[in-house]
């Protein structure tokens, strides 16, 4: 049923058009703010710390091996003295101690070294991969939404195509057809970035859609802005909190994928030649390949696993912070039954009854008096 | 400020040359008609022949229901959309193909909505500050803006020129609509329903600006509107259009006092008026048709009290019935002029006289479906 | 309690339509007493309906104005609970005086009621036109299924045959045809729209309908011929109906009283005629000098200066006072309450009628419908209604 919900919406403060007058915070200054985006924010900025002092703050170089002291040897069965067969000696990982914080490989490789190495390629290749999608997005949505006709019909044919073809296997076979991707965060940021786009494309075309109609780009046409311009300052900053969103999520994608990519082997390896890069997919890769989960060396597979999932986590919780900045009604629904848990009322959606709180002072001239 | 005080300088422009005319002015739009996947992409007539002048220093409203083409026209004089047949002049010059800068910067457009017309991102001065920039390069950018919010009465300006446009009201946000408009120092200034999303209390007072923007700074307005009493308050001239076509035109107080057309009888019946002396009795309800298919004739007929044979059949002319009043309606044409074949017809009132709504003719029509397809009706 | 009349019985009220006079005072249908609604809770809370008293009687009309943000449809919805949260009642009663054509009659304690005496009362007794139809109805239902849908859970003994022919005598009702039962809210025009809503309404023979500015969104000539067929369905079913609209020179022609919101609070409270004739309230008189008359000499109108106020920081005292020509000290630190004035049937709340002070000329005009000697005649135009 009909009911004043821009009331509503102003209420808490919503960022839709608020009905006459209502003095608000200037948008600019209301950035999501919340345990959320909080808790989002501390996590990802721990790991930009990480990414960029990583290498340097490594104890150890990552590729650095010490046969001899970083590594348990065991004999093995049916060599050594007695059996007449020259002692074999196989090695096993050392766990955590204070020497190797995080305990070694089976190659005699420290953990934590190779942690904080792969931390700088897996989030920037992340980054940068988001970033290139986001502006090939903006460029192809923007430009499909605004110019509409025959560009529109092209360009949307394009990301449609893009969306179809399932990004992995594309990947895969993008990956293995150029070799030397894994020495280069480039390439493989273009591949991913490549593979990526066009979700967020479709969506800033139906956005651009519907700013297009929207009166005041019209203003400003008929004000005599040229056509660049509009989409550049008129358009685009409206768009704003739905490309960062969708920077977050690429962001997040781009992650799991070069994860993927090097954990199937196909973004180079640091030992082979020439020598691809350390990060956490490849990490998680030797761990695999070398019985780390059979043989119990959950401190060689964890951490990696850990740091994507806590990486994963931040980056979501962000885009849920924007996601509630962009869609006010998400706030309002969220902040409003928190304040009514409080208040003890049950608030349910489905059936509407109002609450009735009566106020423990009878009614009178002096309630509305703020 | 005062409404009766300006006859004088109406009078004293009519002689020249109209600052803004349209002449038979027409717009089809493609819709899709039908339903599904037989759907096709039909042809809806939103202006037919339509012709306009905007003189400065006077306000011509132009009052129709959602439909009637009115925006239309505000749109096409705006050159936002460009007419299919027909002519736009301005001082009697036929104006420049396309839309360049020294057609904005002569004639400017405020539109419906205050709450989508104002850049949710940018401060007042940016609207303000952009088409001082593209029409009167930088000179002192502070001091124009400040000038343009007192003249739209938004003080303090350097107040208001801070705010965004969610802290301001409907009325100022239309108020710094319109100072975006006079920004670009126009001639022309189309206002496209300026106070329909606006409080009520409220309504008068931009009403009342745009009457000043007339008497003192001159400009040829248009008022577009479906209020027939705010037209008649504000406008020196009423044009009313029904189904994108010129039903009649008179100065606004004779429109209003003394209709001609049987359809601005009924919208003049049909408004809010505590002050009428007896309850309204509406002649020839229903719906307006049908834009992809018109009615034959008079686009009135079917809804029309008086309709006669010749009404089905031929477009009325426009028929002069006083000075400056236009109507087109076979009514007002001489019996003897309509050509042979209205034996159907009633008899036409007596000379001079309008037409009396029949209570007893207003047979009320059940609201008949318009068409089976999608009517897009424009904003 | 602030007002000593705030619960004025029936007999201290004047029968709004002179017509109406001489078959009695019709009973109160719906009464609302001291009404208040927050949205939100504590502090921060505002306050869009505050204190607020309106009798709603039996085969009437009862005009809520507003502008917007007074908060008239917050006090409408609140009174059958179908505010949403954050909107929240705070103080008050709603009590519905349902007298059936069959069964007993019985008071019901709208705010007290639990959720299944509710769920009975809401479209049964007391229905809800909605502004917006478009919003309202199911856009993949046609109207046949719509009405099937309400008919097969509120009137459980009728047939689906039974159901179709109710469904049509509806749509017929409120003028459209029986092949309109085919059609999809897309496929229906704003005012068939607004009309099938009407029809959906009175489907299940309410008391009362509420009607929150059911044509707002409509052409003048679809908002008149809606109305009209409104006002003889209300003279036919002998429904009353509380009308939402912020358009006063049309609640004039409509209504048989007239309540005034402004800024969540009742501001004035007269018979239609006695409002348009005989302001008492300054907020009103400015709204009645809104609307350009349609005969006469033109001239220069004032309307009122500056802009409703936000909800958020109400001014102090009388919330009108910041655009009120007549304010005194007094207005900008008391809040005044709704008062009965000299006339019977007439409130306000206004310090200028508090009885220390002159009151303007303006505000002083002598009310057409009170015993003087040759103003009853001046009665404002009425839809055509018969007496009940």
């Amino acid at each position: 049923m009909a009911q004043n919900t821009t009331l509503m919406a102003a209420v808490a403060g919503g960022g839709a058009p608020l009905p006459e007058g209502l003095p608000g915070r200037p948008r600019a200054l209301r950035l999501p703010h919340g345990p959320k985006v909080i808790i989002g924010l501390v996590i990802l900025a721990v790991f930009v710390v990480v990414a960029i002092i990583g290498t340097w703050a490594a104890p150890y170089s990552p590729n650095a091996t010490n046969v001899a002291t970083w590594v348990r040897h065991v004999l093995v069965p049916g060599t050594g003295p007695g059996t007449g067969v020259p002692a074999h000696y196989y090695p096993l990982p050392l766990p955590p101690s204070s020497s190797h914080l995080l305990g070694t490989t089976v190659f005699a490789q420290d953990v934590l070294s190779q942690l904080l190495a792969s931390t700088g390629a897996t989030l920037f290749v992340g980054l940068l991969a988001a970033a290139m999608a986001t502006v090939l997005s903006v460029l192809v949505g923007v430009t499909a939404g605004y110019i509409g006709g025959f560009a529109d019909e092209s360009l949307s044919l394009l990301s449609n195509v893009f969306l179809a073809i399932p990004g992995l296997p594309l990947l895969i076979v993008l990956a293995f057809y150029v070799p030397s991707a894994g020495t280069s965060i480039l390439l493989v940021a273009i591949i991913i970035a490549v593979t990526s786009w066009a979700y967020t494309a479709r969506v800033l075309r139906a956005q651009t859609l519907s700013l297009r109609s929207r009166d005041f780009v019209e203003a400003a046409r008929i004000s005599g802005e040229g056509r660049l311009r509009i989409i550049l300052v008129e358009v685009l900053p409206n768009l704003v909190p739905i490309v960062a969103a969708s920077f977050l999520f690429t962001t997040l994608y781009a992650i799991g994928v070069y994860v993927a990519l090097a954990f199937l082997g196909l973004a180079g390896s640091p030992t082979s030649s020439p020598a691809g890069l350390w990060n956490w997919g490849e990490m998680l890769r030797e761990g695999f390949a070398n019985n780390a989960v059979r043989g119990g060396w959950w401190w060689w597979w964890a951490p990696p696993g850990l740091c994507i999932a806590l990486l994963g986590t931040s980056l979501a919780l962000l885009n849920f912070g924007i996601d509630e900045f962009i869609n006010p009604r998400l706030r309002v629904a969220g902040l409003s039954r928190r304040a009514a848990k409080r208040a003890g009322i049950r608030v349910r959606p489905s059936f509407g009854v109002t609450a009735v709180v009566r106020r423990k002072a009878e009614p009178g001239g002096e309630v509305a008096a703020p | 400020m005062s409404v009766a005080a300006r006859t004088p300088s109406t009078t004293a422009s009519v002689a020249a040359e109209p600052a803004l005319e349209g002449r038979n002015l027409t717009k089809y739009f493609s819709v899709k008609g039908g339903h599904g996947i037989f759907a096709r992409r039909a042809r809806l007539c939103a202006v037919e022949d339509f012709s306009i002048a905007l003189s400065a220093g006077t306000v011509t409203g132009l009052v129709g229901e959602s439909g009637s083409g009115k925006t239309t026209v505000a749109r096409l004089l705006a050159k936002v959309i460009t007419p299919d047949l027909g002519e736009l002049f301005i001082d009697g010059e036929p104006a420049p193909r396309r839309r360049p800068r020294s057609y904005t910067a002569q004639v400017q457009m405020v539109l419906q909505d205050p709450f989508s017309s104002l850049n949710p991102v940018y401060r007042v001065r940016h609207d303000l500050v952009r088409p001082l920039r593209i029409h009167h390069g930088a000179t002192d950018i502070d001091a124009a803006v400040s000038d343009l919010l007192r003249r739209v009465a938004l003080e303090p300006p350097e107040r208001f020129a801070n705010k965004f446009p969610h802290e301001l009201s409907g009325g100022q946000r239309q108020r710094v609509a319109i100072a975006r408009a006079l920004a670009v120092r126009p001639r022309v200034l189309l206002a496209d329903e300026p106070v329909s999303m606006l409080d009520v209390s409220v309504r008068l007072g931009l009403l009342n600006l745009l009457a000043d923007l007339r008497d003192r700074d001159h400009l040829a307005i248009l008022y577009v509107t479906h209020d027939i009493g705010s037209a008649r308050y504000l406008a020196d001239t009423i044009m009313v259009m029904y189904a994108g076509k010129l039903v009649e035109s008179a100065p606004s107080a004779t429109l209003t006092d003394s209709p001609a057309h049987p359809y601005t009888q009924l919208l003049l019946s049909a408004a809010p008026d505590p002050d009428r002396a007896e309850p309204p009795s509406l002649a020839g309800s229903g719906a307006p048709p049908s834009l992809i298919s018109p009615p034959s004739g008079c686009r009135f007929h079917p809804r029309c009290p008086h309709a006669m044979e010749i009404c089905r059949r031929e477009v009325p002319p426009d028929v002069p019935i006083s000075s400056g009043h236009v109507a087109a309606c076979w009514l007002h044409v001489d019996p003897a002029q309509r050509r042979a074949g209205s034996n159907g017809g009633e008899a036409p009132p007596e000379d001079g006289a309008q037409p009396r709504p029949n209570p007893a003719g207003g047979s009320p029509d059940r609201e008949h479906d318009p068409m089976s397809s999608t009517i897009h009706e424009e904003g | 309690m602030t007002l000593g009349n705030a619960h004025l019985t029936p007999n201290a009220e004047v029968p709004a339509d002179p017509a109406a006079g001489s078959a009695g005072v019709a009973d109160p249908v719906l009464e609302i007493r001291g009404l208040c609604v927050d949205y939100g809770l504590g502090d921060e809370a505002v306050h869009p309906v505050v204190d607020c008293d309106l009798v709603l009687r039996r085969g009437h009309v009862l005009g809520l104005a507003g502008e917007s943000g007074s908060g008239k449809s917050t006090l409408a919805m609140a009174t059958i609970r179908l505010l949403r949260w954050p909107g929240v009642i705070t103080a008050g009663e709603v009590l519905f005086h349902s007298k059936p054509a069959s069964g007993e009659r019985r008071t019901v304690d709208v705010l007290s009621a639990g959720e299944e005496e509710l769920r009975s009362l809401r479209w049964s007794e007391i229905s809800v036109v909605p502004q917006s139809a478009l919003n309202s109805l199911n856009p993949v239902a046609t109207t046949r299924a719509q009405f099937d849908d309400l008919l097969r859970v509120h009137r459980r003994n009728l047939s689906a045959a039974e159901r179709v022919d109710r469904a049509v005598e509806l749509l017929e009702m409120v003028g459209l045809t029986a092949d309109r039962l085919r059609s999809y809210p897309h496929e229906l025009s704003g005012g068939q729209r607004q009309r099938v809503m009407i029809a959906m309404a009175l489907a299940l023979d309410p008391q009362v309908m509420i009607l929150d500015e059911p044509t707002t969104a409509l052409d003048v000539v679809t908002q008149r011929e809606i109305l009209e067929e409104l006002m003889s369905l209300r003279d036919r079913l002998g429904f009353a109906a509380l009308f939402i609209t912020h358009d006063l020179s049309l609640l004039i022609e409509l209504a048989d009283e007239i309540a005034v919101m402004y800024a969540g609070r009742i501001v004035e409270r007269a018979p239609a005629v006695s409002l348009f004739r005989a302001p008492r309230m300054p907020y009103t008189h400015g709204l009645l000098h809104c609307f350009p008359p349609m005969h006469g000499e033109r001239a220069a109108m004032e309307g009122i200066p500056g802009s409703p106020p936000d909800l958020r920081a109400l001014p102090h005292g009388c919330a009108f006072h910041p655009r009120c020509p007549w304010a005194m000290e007094r207005c900008r630190s008391e809040t005044p309450t709704l008062v009965s004035l000299a006339e019977s049937g007439r409130t306000a709340a206004c310090w200028l009628h508090a009885g220390d002070v002159s009151v303007p000329q303006d505000l002083d005009l002598p009310d057409p419908l009170q015993p003087a000697p040759g103003a009853m005649g001046a009665a404002a135009p009425r839809f055509r209604r018969s007496s009940r």
